[in-house]
């Protein structure tokens, strides 16, 4: 068994209305920042994982994606990284 | 009628929806959501709040509690099974309800009477209704944006499975206007507006009374 970092980046489908990238380019804007266009607001997930390989704990991160991480209706989900800890 | 209601961690209209469920004349308690049955239940309801402090996403963690499979295991039988608010949340992330509920539309919590046409009597909680007939209820709550794909959408309307839909205003910016839905066996409801906080005249609107009458429901099974 060894420990490995993975990063998941779960996002708003492109399809749904993000009021929260909304809201931040809206106040991007208001603070001067010309030339912001559209803001999606997702979120960060890190999971320090025990597992015998880095493709076993690669499974076991996109399962953990697939069944609570991310909603299927909703979010998008990309794996970004797994790597030794 | 034996009326079971889910408190989760982070539950806080459970009460209201046992005062309701008692109202209407129903033997009702309570059920820890580490149970796993329902303890003898005709009709399940879960509640609103911020079970598990909406914590990832609203309902995502509750789906899981050990309670769940026995609600599935309900529905799956055929009987009644309500979500109100959260509870409808919780009933989304476990796919006993197509779709998912998002962040309003406006960002804001937002706390109101609204006021809804009923699209169906067709559900044991809403065979007390007139189809068009209109009803107010308050709605308090910062995720409820139905959101589904067009063809999940196209086949709700189609199958008539939209129970309840905003007029005269869109709180939260659902798809459709829809404030509640039920699955293909009319026996599971969602909705995001309270009945159970619009179940007395004391409490400005009693229009929620009528889904606690549960007419029709078998008792016992």
């Amino acid at each position: 068994m060894s420990r490995f970092r993975a990063r998941v980046r779960v996002m708003p489908r492109v399809s749904i209305l993000d009021p929260q990238g909304q809201a931040v380019s809206h106040a991007l804007g208001e603070l001067g920042f010309a030339g912001v266009g559209d803001v999606r607001v997702g979120r960060a997930v890190e999971l320090l994982l025990d597992a015998g390989s880095a493709d076993a704990a690669r499974d076991g991160a996109l399962k953990m994606c697939e069944r609570l991480l991310a909603n299927p209706v909703t979010e998008d989900y990309v794996l970004e990284t797994v790597e030794p800890a | 009628m034996k009326v079971a209601v889910v408190r989760f961690p982070g539950s806080n209209c459970d009460a209201d929806a046992l005062y309701a469920a008692q109202g209407a004349g129903h033997e009702a308690g309570f059920v820890w959501h580490r149970s796993t049955d329902l303890e003898g239940a005709d009709v399940v309801i879960l509640p609103g709040g911020f079970c598990y402090g909406d914590y990832l996403r609203p309902g995502a963690i509750a789906r899981f509690s050990p309670v769940m499979r026995a609600v599935a295991a309900h529905a799956a039988a055929g009987r009644p099974v309500l979500g109100i608010c959260n509870g409808f949340q919780v009933l989304c992330e476990a796919q006993l309800l197509p779709g998912a509920l998002a962040r309003n539309a406006g960002l804001s919590f937002v706390c109101r009477t609204v006021t809804m046409r009923v699209e169906s009597d067709a559900t044991p909680f809403t065979a007390r209704y007139k189809p068009g007939q209109t009803v107010r209820m308050p709605v308090a709550h910062g995720d409820g944006r139905y959101v589904a794909d067009a063809a999940t959408l196209d086949r709700l309307e189609r199958e008539e499975r939209v129970v309840f839909r905003y007029v005269g205003g869109n709180p939260n910016g659902a798809m459709r206007d829809i404030a509640g839905i039920t699955n293909e066996g009319r026996n599971v409801v969602g909705l995001m507006p309270h009945p159970e906080r619009a179940a007395e005249a004391l409490l400005g609107s009693d229009d929620g009374a009528a889904m606690f009458a549960l007419a029709g429901v078998p008792a016992g099974v």
